[in-house]
C-alpha cells in the first residue's frame, strides 16, 4: 500500500491544491469559503447538540402539530407545525428537518429548515445555510448565511434601550454576514 | 404576444423558459469585483426619509452583504430570487408543441406580487438578459406599477455576448460604488438588448440613464 504524505494528513487543509491561508481577504468571500466546508452533517450535529440540552424543549422529526404553540422555555423543533408558535422570551431552533408553517414570535430564532410565515424576533434571527423562508422578518438583528433561501421582507427594529447608541457598521462573521443595532456576535462565536 | 422589437432582438439559443435553466452543474467560480458608476448614482437618489423608511426590493438571489448593506442605512429590504423562481417546475406547462412554457399568470399570482407604489427602489441586476422573453416585458409592467413616483430602478444589459464568460451572476453591494460578482449558475443570455431596446423596454418610464462599462455591461439607472 502507498504511504501517506505527512501533508495529506493534515485535516485542517481539505484542498492538498490549496495552501491553507488562502482564504480570500473580504468578508464577503470568506463567508462564502467557509460556508462550503460545513456539509449538511455539521448543520445536523449543531443543531442536535443544542437540542441534548436538558434545559431545551425537543420536538422531533417525526411530529406533526396543527394548532398554536405556546411555552416558556426555549425549545428545538424538527417537525412539522402548522399554526402559530409563541415562545415570546425564549429562543427556538428550527431543526434541519423542521417544516413550519406558521407565524413564529420568540426571543432568538435560529433557523436550519424550512418556514413559511412570519417571523418576529424581539432580539435576533440567524438564518442558516441550510434554510428556507418565505415570509417577513422583524428582529434587531439578524444573521445570513451565505446559501440560506430568504424571500420576503427583512424590517429591522431599532433597539428602544439603545437608541442613543449611533448605529455600527456592519459586522461580518466567518459564517455570514450580521445587521442590526449592535454587533450581534463575534466570528468565533458564531 | 410578444413585440416585433422584442422577437427581432433576440439572439436565442435555446428558446422558452427552459433556456434559463442551468445547462450543467452550477459552478463554484471565485469572487470578482466590479466598480459601479450605476449603483453609486442609484444609492444617491435614496435620500432616507425621516419619517419612513425607504422600501428597496432586491429581485437578485439572496445575497447577505446587500440586506446588511441596505439595512444598515435603515431601509426595508424586500428579497425575491427571480431566476430561482423562474425554473420551479410548478410555473412551468406543457404547450401544444411540446415544449415547456412559463405560465404567467400563476407565476404572478405568487411571485412579485406587491401593491401599487410599494418601493422606492428595485435591483433587478441583469436578471431580464437571463429571463424567458414572455417574462420581460409583464415584469417590467408590474416593476413600473410596483415603484413609487420618482422610484428608481437598477438593472443591467450585456453589450455582447461573451458566452461562457457570461454567467448569471449575484451581485453584493461591497462599497456605495463596488459590487462583488459570483457566477451563480450556467444560465445563458436568452438575448442581447441595445440602447433603441432599452428605451422602447421602459417607454412608461420618466427617465433612464445609461452608464457603459468596460466588461461589456450596460448598467442602467430608471426612474418612474
Amino acid at each position: 500500500m502507498w504511504k501517506a504524505r505527512p501533508e495529506e494528513n493534515n485535516p485542517l487543509n481539505t484542498n492538498p491544491q490549496q495552501p491553507l491561508h488562502s482564504a480570500a481577504a473580504s468578508p464577503v468571500a470568506a463567508s462564502a469559503t467557509s460556508s462550503n466546508m460545513n456539509t449538511p452533517k455539521d448543520t445536523q450535529k449543531a443543531a442536535a447538540s443544542y437540542s441534548d440540552r436538558a434545559d431545551v424543549g425537543h420536538i422531533g422529526k417525526s411530529v406533526v402539530i396543527r394548532g398554536e404553540l405556546t411555552g416558556n422555555e426555549d425549545l428545538y423543533l424538527d417537525g412539522e407545525i402548522e399554526g402559530n408558535i409563541d415562545l415570546r422570551d425564549h429562543k427556538l431552533v428550527i431543526g434541519p428537518n423542521g417544516k413550519i408553517k406558521a407565524t413564529i414570535t420568540a426571543r432568538d430564532i435560529v433557523l436550519h429548515g424550512r418556514v413559511e410565515g412570519n417571523i418576529s424576533a424581539t432580539e435576533r434571527v440567524e438564518l442558516k445555510k441550510s434554510c428556507s423562508l418565505v415570509g417577513d422578518v422583524s428582529t434587531q438583528r439578524i444573521v445570513i448565511e451565505d446559501g440560506a433561501y430568504f424571500k420576503g421582507a427583512i424590517d429591522i427594529k431599532e433597539n428602544k434601550e439603545n437608541r442613543s447608541d449611533s448605529r455600527k457598521p456592519v459586522v461580518s462573521s466567518s459564517s455570514g454576514v450580521s445587521v442590526g443595532a449592535a454587533p450581534a456576535y463575534s466570528a468565533s462565536s458564531s | 404576444m410578444s413585440s416585433p422589437n422584442l422577437s427581432l432582438m433576440r439572439w436565442f439559443r435555446t428558446p422558452g423558459p427552459s433556456g434559463s435553466r442551468p445547462v450543467g452543474p452550477v459552478r463554484n467560480a471565485s469572487w470578482t469585483s466590479r466598480r459601479s458608476i450605476g449603483l453609486g448614482e442609484f444609492l444617491r437618489t435614496l435620500s432616507p426619509d425621516a419619517n419612513q423608511k425607504l422600501c428597496v426590493l432586491d429581485l437578485g438571489p439572496t445575497s447577505p452583504a446587500n440586506i446588511a448593506f441596505l439595512t444598515d442605512r435603515e431601509m426595508r429590504v424586500y428579497n425575491e430570487d427571480l431566476m430561482r423562481e423562474v425554473r420551479q417546475p410548478e410555473y412551468l406547462v406543457r404547450a401544444e408543441d411540446g415544449s415547456e412554457q412559463l405560465d404567467l399568470d400563476k407565476f404572478f399570482a405568487e411571485n412579485v406580487c406587491y401593491p401599487d407604489n410599494q418601493f422606492d427602489a428595485i435591483l433587478c441586476w441583469d436578471a431580464p438578459d437571463y429571463l424567458p422573453e414572455s417574462l420581460v416585458k409583464p415584469l417590467v409592467g408590474r416593476i413600473h406599477r410596483m415603484l413609487k413616483p420618482g422610484g428608481v430602478l437598477l438593472a443591467f444589459f450585456h453589450t455582447r455576448d461573451t458566452g461562457p464568460e457570461s454567467p448569471y451572476y449575484r451581485y453584493d453591494i461591497a462599497q456605495a460604488d463596488t459590487l462583488k460578482m459570483q457566477s451563480r449558475s450556467n444560465s445563458r443570455l436568452q438575448r442581447i438588448f441595445n440602447n433603441r431596446h432599452i428605451e422602447n423596454l421602459f417607454k412608461d418610464f420618466a427617465s433612464k440613464t445609461f452608464y457603459l462599462g468596460r466588461d461589456n455591461l450596460r448598467e442602467v439607472v430608471v426612474v418612474r
